[in-house]
């Protein structure tokens, strides 16, 4: 593989600072003795002590990571079997009529989709709270999958199949063993995208939510008019560095695994 | 044949998630887009639609839904070609996407903090030469947030496209004589077409709805489609109106639908060719 | 596919970890006297209360939060949740009055309601608050830092469209409140009916354009503390927050006169513990609690007895606790009906298309 040079080195290194300078602000003000984000007095830890004393906080961060990892496991299940069907479609009308349905949630602004969904689910009778909230987190999350699972499938050589099949391979073979593991990058992309999407969440959970059920992206928006805590900074702080040392030790331990295996691996 | 209905046993949980959380709240949108303030049935939020106020906002949205697909396309597409070159760049992707599990809200309030006039950002012009300016409420500083928000939903179709591509192909395109540009533009670029439309539409789509950051970030002086739907909805109570404005987006995004699968078949066909 | 598998097992695991966690977390605060839900916004209640009211009464609390009004009354109206306990602002109280979406209170069971200032009863949202308690209070001003402004006071809401303030008001995101500003910079009363009074203020607004950095919501707070706008259209909560964290800023409600608002604990029809939601009701209102809790929020408390309690410094502070003399200046904003709301809004729109 080739090496990058300087230049393309610090392009990317620009692109990274840009994408973590803010959260990196938020952290350095979780640490800020006066209380918002701006004139930095001392440095103390006592937000960081408030996330662990404030119980109701960390069961709303619970429930949050909760509802994204089901709801992103999910969809992204759901949004793999919707971007097969569309590919083996053989209606090319059919296929983009799909297709453009499958975005609809997209373009929708979440007040509509919020409120559309509270009306669907009083009216079927779903109780407001946990299962509302998984559900319409699987929904909106649906056609991000489909659209990073379709390119993949896409550049697959319809030969391909075709090989496996002559080569005796039955149609679950070719499934598990041709179809997904092309597609599987994706798949992941897609799961990381829904995660996004499900974490950032604040106008749909804000709607189909009750009886106590609340996610911190609702906690930190209804905050907004009496200031944010400087407390939700701190927990965010932690949610950033755990996530980091997660997938860092994740990737670590994934590669020393993998390394005697490599020449078996797919 | 008992292939076919097992297919179509799975693609039922897609079926019923089309029909339960796509087609209802069309159905429910579009027959709420007929009815005014009192209940009645009207025509009259179709007539105020096309009333100059609308308009302008439909092309003000579009605009600005090009400019950020634009230069998250341009910022994006280098970024994943230079991230497949790196030596662990899956960790690197990850590392890319992992600054959007932070809450937006939060993110928003630390770039009115990072591009505020006493702001690193302003130290930063200041100590270079150019002076402060005012970056907060302006078109760049709603463009800037707006391609940040959006720019791992661009890297990652691309990068998917990108990770594959077998570099003999480009070795055999440099080895026939052609130069960068050329092996870019005639090779890579045409295998990476669908991750490309991938990331347009999961940026471009999106964009034409935005809402919160046009007033944090833009001070209202960007105003789009979404802002005046989730005002209609929320602040006037006026869902009928709300309804109709939603109606239009989506009619807009059929005709983008349409638009970019015209060209892809174009694109598939060369792929077969190939 | 192996890895697909193991990813989606792992998944499921750490879920349900967690799941588990967080019902072994809900079970510790399971209590035999049932619950209240109570429906607030983010940060508008000193927490330790909630504790010494559990405490005290053996009822569980569960609170969740909204972040506009507007947005509060649909999830009510639409039904699926039962809130026993609500906080809308005065407009708001009478919209839902009327809609039908609240219980009358029943005062034999809040006798604490003899605290609250007979001047905050009995007003025209809420005649003989069949409804409604207030639970703060407050009026719209202009938050300004005259260190900024070479010593630039404020005194009339025309002050804001003097030429040496090019680029620094910043206006609120809310059409009642802008343009009832200019409404009552023209000495009409900002629950003007009359289109050709409307007509006139936003013909005046547009000329504040030049002015204008911006139109926002609650950001303002943490802009005029970072020093980064000289002046806002703001409510006197938002003018304490920031009035607490940059002592630089001063605050003032002109006087051709403003807004006098009020959030209100309300009762919902959808209520489910009628009687913990009173009980909760009536502890708000103890002096002592009230007092805690105006000092943990920082807004006004209407609570009488409890102003007693407070640092005197504080209840004296003529920005915050104005005299009668000046609240008779004020209005509460009336529930227009929602096709002016409609033209309110609509105005307000054709302003902030016009402002750039």
């Amino acid at each position: 593989m080739e090496r990058i040079g300087k230049l393309p080195k610090l392009y990317l290194a620009i692109v990274f600072i840009i994408l973590y300078a803010p959260i990196f602000y938020l952290i350095f003000y979780s640490f800020n003795s006066g209380g918002g984000m701006s004139n930095f007095e001392d440095f103390t830890w006592e937000h960081y002590a408030a996330v662990f004393e404030d119980k109701r906080l960390i069961i709303i961060l619970l429930n949050t990571i909760i509802i994204a990892l089901l709801s992103a496991l999910l969809s992204t299940t759901i949004g793999v079997i919707g971007a097969l069907a569309i590919y083996f479609m053989r209606n090319k009308k059919m296929r983009n009529a799909v297709l453009s349905m499958n975005n609809i949630l997209m373009v929708s602004p979440d007040v509509i989709i919020g409120a559309s969904f509270l009306i669907l689910f009083t009216m079927v009778g779903v109780k407001l709270g946990f299962a509302s909230v998984l559900i319409s987190h699987i929904a909106f999350s649906i056609p991000i999958v489909v659209i990073m699972v379709l390119p993949k499938l896409r550049e697959m050589h319809p030969t391909l199949i075709d090989a496996a099949l002559d080569l005796g391979a039955s149609r679950k073979d070719v499934m598990t063993r041709v179809i997904l593991p092309f597609i599987k990058p994706g798949i992941f992309a897609g799961f990381f995208l829904a995660l996004t999407y499900s974490l950032d969440d604040f106008a749909v959970t804000f709607f189909v939510t009750g009886n106590g059920f609340s996610t911190l992206s609702v906690e930190i928006y209804s905050m907004a008019r009496t200031g944010i805590s400087l407390t939700i900074n701190a927990l965010s702080g932690l949610i950033f560095i755990v996530t980091v040392a997660l997938v860092l030790g994740y990737y670590a331990l994934n590669r020393k695994m993998k390394a005697p295996l490599a020449g078996v691996k797919k | 044949m008992n292939n076919n209905r097992l297919r179509s046993i799975y693609s039922i949980p897609y079926t019923a998630w089309i029909l339960l959380f796509v087609l209802a709240p069309i159905a429910l949108i579009v027959y709420y887009s007929f009815f005014d303030l009192t209940g009645n049935f009207t025509l009259s939020n179709y007539r105020n639609f096309f009333s100059s106020v609308y308009l302008t906002l439909t092309i003000s949205s579009f605009w600005y839904a090009f400019l950020i697909t634009f230069f998250s396309l341009l910022i994006a597409y280098p970024t994943a070609y230079l991230l497949t070159k790196t030596k662990h760049k899956h960790l690197w992707l990850l590392l890319i996407i992992i600054p959007s599990w932070i809450n937006l809200l939060l993110k928003t309030y630390a770039f009115i903090g990072l591009m505020g006039l006493y702001g690193p950002l302003n130290a930063f012009l200041e100590t270079i030469g150019i002076g402060k300016q005012q970056i907060l409420f302006t078109d760049f500083s709603f463009v800037f947030v707006s391609v940040y928000i959006f720019i791992p939903f661009m890297i990652l179709p691309i990068f998917n496209a990108l990770d594959k591509l077998n570099p003999t192909l480009i070795d055999a395109s440099r080895d026939l004589g052609a130069n960068s540009w050329t092996t870019f533009r005639r090779v890579i670029w045409p295998l990476t077409i669908n991750g490309v439309k991938s990331g347009i539409q999961v940026v471009f789509i999106p964009a034409l709805s935005l809402f919160m950051i046009t007033r944090l970030i833009a001070g209202n002086k960007v105003i789009t489609l979404g802002t005046a739907i989730e005002q209609q909805f929320l602040v006037t109570q006026n869902w009928g109106m709300g309804s109709t404005i939603a109606v239009f987006l989506i009619v807009f995004m059929f005709i983008i639908m349409l638009v970019t699968n015209g060209k892809e078949k174009g694109a598939s066909g060369n792929g077969t060719n190939r | 596919m192996k890895s697909i598998i193991n990813s989606a097992i792992l998944i499921l695991l750490i879920s349900g970890i967690l799941l588990f966690i967080n019902a072994k977390l809900n079970e510790g605060s399971k209590s035999g006297k049932g619950t209240v839900t109570v429906y607030n916004w983010g940060e508008y209640i000193d927490p330790d209360l909630i504790e010494q009211f559990e405490e005290e009464t053996g009822i569980k609390v569960v609170y969740e939060t909204f972040d506009s009004n507007e947005a509060m009354m649909s999830k009510i109206e639409q039904g699926g949740t039962s809130y026993d306990i609500s906080v809308p602002s005065e407009y708001m109280v009478e919209m839902m009055s009327e809609k039908d979406l609240l219980l009358p209170i029943d005062y034999s069971q809040i006798p604490n309601i003899e605290h609250i200032d007979p001047y905050f009863l009995d007003l025209a949202f809420d005649p003989g608050n069949q409804y409604s308690i207030p639970y703060f209070w407050g009026t719209v001003g202009i938050a300004f830092n005259p260190t900024l402004l070479e010593g630039q006071t404020f005194e009339s809401w025309d002050d804001l469209w003097d030429p040496s303030l090019k680029q620094q008001v910043i206006l609120v995101d809310g059409a009642r409140e802008t343009v009832g500003m200019a409404l009552n910079s023209l000495g009409h009363s900002l629950n003007s009916t009359d289109l050709g009074e409307l007509r006139e203020a936003i013909d005046k607004l547009k000329t504040l354009s030049p002015n204008v950095k911006a139109v926002i919501g609650d950001e303002v707070t943490q802009l005029m503390i970072n020093n980064e706008a000289a002046v806002s259209l703001t409510w006197s909560g938002q003018a304490a927050d920031m009035m607490y964290e940059n002592e630089d800023i001063d605050f003032v409600v002109p006087n051709e006169g403003s807004n006098l608002w009020f959030d209100n604990f309300v009762i919902p029809k959808t209520a489910k513990n009628i009687e913990g939601a009173h009980a909760f009701i009536n502890f708000m209102l103890d002096p002592e609690v009230a007092a805690q809790n105006a000092d943990y929020v920082g807004y006004s408390t209407p609570n009488l007895s409890a102003l007693d309690l407070m640092d005197p410094e504080v209840v004296e502070d003529e920005r915050f606790y104005p005299d009668e003399e000046t609240r008779s200046h004020l209005e509460v904003y009336k529930n227009l009906g929602l096709e002016l709301l409609g033209v309110y809004n609509e105005l307000f729109l054709e302003f902030k298309m016009d402002m750039r």
